[in-house]
């Protein structure tokens, strides 16, 4: 899947209490999350994005709490898409287990300044900076982690797990 | 054989792959457990699934502690998802009442022990590092699959080790040890790495400014903040244990990402300025800030030696006029004994208020959140914009002497502007 759309530009430490506030952490669900994404950075933001825009930070996007409410509220915005020079571990893991494309480039973060079109190819791995027309190639993912994407995540990676475990249980 | 690390010689106890800085092992765990937010999203993502049991119900838990007493309907409905899970699998679950601030609990009750693996769906489960425990936060979906499974993933981290070297002044807890090491390396220092905590200023820290000091390593971008065992850990461990356990120590001569040596000797009390835990200065800088509000608490600040150093600053004396100062014992254990030992009388009678255990005010859940342009100083361990109220309040952190001078004064204070090191020595003599 590519995604291409408007960069909204962060800063470094984007942590886990701007990108969902704690006040907000009722509901487990997405789209309700989303309607406060990144409300005490920029109180308008989830009004300006477009669905399919591109959110663009620094060093350690995603540092401070697990919850796992934050990549689901970037998700619920209708963000496609999180370039971040770095990301902090938690919020890695939890991007990866909700299902929201992250990609960790310093130099296409670097590049990117607020307003540029970015498109984004996971499987090429590169980020494509449209409005300055430069090409970043992205490291991928561990093996480990690139099968877990391909099998949907962990949810099903772990639904399979267990299948075959209550298979094993009745051939004995 | 290769020398191991601290975190190197815990994931290979837990794990048949060969663990190699970067590399991904699948390891098993000890412990897992969630809190009244993270559960709710980590019971959906079980059903998902397709679980039916937790891999062992004596190993997993919930902790109802965040909005806890439940603040409102909302929070009210969450818990309740969590405490008919945790009644449907006969898994672990303590109510109010007898449930404290989850990593002020966890370890004090014996569920996190030295050599183990324990994953939790929050941020601060590195807490339990000061036992020498790879003890690790997640998210909830990981979390539900360690309940699933008994299982998950670690990319074995390189290993930050920090020399505490020098005297520590009777002035300096954890807390000022922490704040300076973020001070140093900043908010990034450790990301994606583990920190060894080692050096003779440490020999005679008491277990609680230990669990402070692992409980910010995530404050340093860090997994997991780890302690070596020693005497002192294993005594408070055999003395609380729930289940038998092997402490496991680094090697001699192990490879470290880099060493960093702090000398305490000359260490002033460190204050955190907003808007991050690493915006670190000595308490003489922050002099004129006045603030409206002091939260001694959390599970960062929230144990018996923070309450006897609260309570000797605030013996005798008032809160300042105009200044709400908000002490939350941080488990049933620390307020039965503070109420024993006379703490909360004297907290009453300075005109603070007393709260039953609970995260609470930390993250901006309930009992003090901040208006827009009110300045609170805290013994908790974030800072960020809005963390505790409105985004436009500020936050200071800083250890238990700095905030209860500060209530005293209604600006921030080094402590001892208001005690003498003797009748401070009073309570460090104590046992803790």
């Amino acid at each position: 899947m590519r995604f291409e759309g408007k960069a909204w530009r962060f800063g470094d430490d984007v942590d886990t209490d701007v990108i969902i506030p704690a006040r907000y952490l009722v509901t487990g669900d997405a789209a309700e999350l989303g309607r406060h994404c990144m409300e005490d950075a920029d109180p308008d933001f989830v009004k300006k994005i477009a669905p399919g825009d591109i959110i663009v930070g620094g060093e350690n996007f995603g540092c401070g709490s697990s919850r796992e409410h934050a990549p689901l509220a970037i998700k619920g915005s209708g963000i496609a898409c999180v370039i971040a020079a770095s990301f902090a571990r938690i919020f890695f893991r939890n991007a990866i287990n909700v299902g929201l494309p992250i990609v960790a480039s310093p130099e296409a973060a670097a590049s990117i300044e607020a307003g540029d079109v970015i498109a984004v190819d996971p499987e090429a791995g590169t980020v494509t900076n449209r409005t300055k027309g430069l090409t970043f190639p992205v490291a991928p993912f561990p093996p480990y982690l690139q099968e877990l994407v391909a099998t949907g995540g962990l949810v099903p990676f772990v639904k399979s797990r267990l299948e075959q475990e209550k298979g094993k249980e009745c051939q004995r | 054989m290769r020398k191991r690390t601290l975190a190197e010689a815990l994931i290979a106890s837990h794990s048949q792959d060969a663990v190699d800085v970067g590399a991904i092992c699948s390891v098993k765990v000890d412990f897992a457990f969630a809190n009244d937010i993270t559960a709710a999203p980590a019971i959906n993502a079980f059903r998902e699934m397709g679980a039916d049991k937790v891999f062992d119900r004596n190993r997993c838990a919930i902790l109802p502690d965040h909005f806890t007493p439940n603040k409102d309907i909302a929070a009210a409905e969450q818990a309740k998802v969590a405490r008919l899970f945790a009644r449907e699998q006969e898994m672990l679950y303590w109510e109010v009442g007898r449930v404290g601030v989850e990593h002020a609990f966890l370890p004090e009750k014996g569920y996190i022990l030295p050599g183990e693996l324990v994953f939790g769906a929050d941020s601060h489960t590195c807490t339990g590092g000061a036992l020498g425990a790879f003890s690790t936060g997640v998210g909830s979906t990981d979390l539900a699959a360690v309940w699933a499974l008994g299982e998950s993933w670690l990319l074995v981290p390189p290993t930050v080790r920090v020399l505490f070297s020098g005297r520590r002044s009777p002035w300096i807890t954890g807390k000022d040890l922490v704040l300076a090491l973020l001070g140093r390396l900043g908010t990034q220092g450790a990301r994606y790495k583990a920190f060894q905590f080692e050096g003779e200023a440490l020999a005679d820290l008491p277990m609680d400014d230990r669990f402070t000091i692992s409980n910010m390593a995530v404050e340093g971008g860090a997994k997991a903040g780890l302690f070596v065992p020693d005497e002192a850990t294993l005594a408070y461990a055999k003395a609380r244990a729930t289940r038998p356990f092997n402490p496991l120590y680094p090697d001699n001569g192990a490879s470290y990402d880099k060493t960093v040596e702090i000398d305490v000797a000359s260490l002033e009390p460190q204050v955190a300025f907003p808007h991050s835990p690493a915006n670190v200065r000595p308490v003489s800088a922050a002099s004129d800030v006045a603030v409206d509000q002091v939260f001694i608490g959390s599970c960062t600040n929230g144990r018996l030696r923070d309450m006897a150093l609260a309570a000797r600053i605030l013996e005798g004396r008032q809160v300042k006029d105009g200044v709400r100062c908000i002490v939350i014992p941080a488990s049933y254990e620390v307020w039965t004994e503070s109420l024993k030992r006379g703490y909360l009388t004297t907290f009453a009678e300075a005109g603070a208020v007393v709260s039953a255990p609970t995260c609470g005010p930390c993250l901006g859940g309930h009992m003090g959140i901040l208006a827009e342009g009110e300045r609170c100083l805290a013994t908790s361990n974030r800072n960020f914009v809005g963390r505790m109220g409105h985004p436009g309040s500020e936050l200071y952190l800083a250890g238990p002497l700095v905030a209860a001078a500060t209530a005293v004064t209604g600006v921030i204070t080094d402590p001892r502007e208001i005690l003498s090191e003797s009748e401070l020595k009073e309570v460090e003599d104590d046992a803790f």
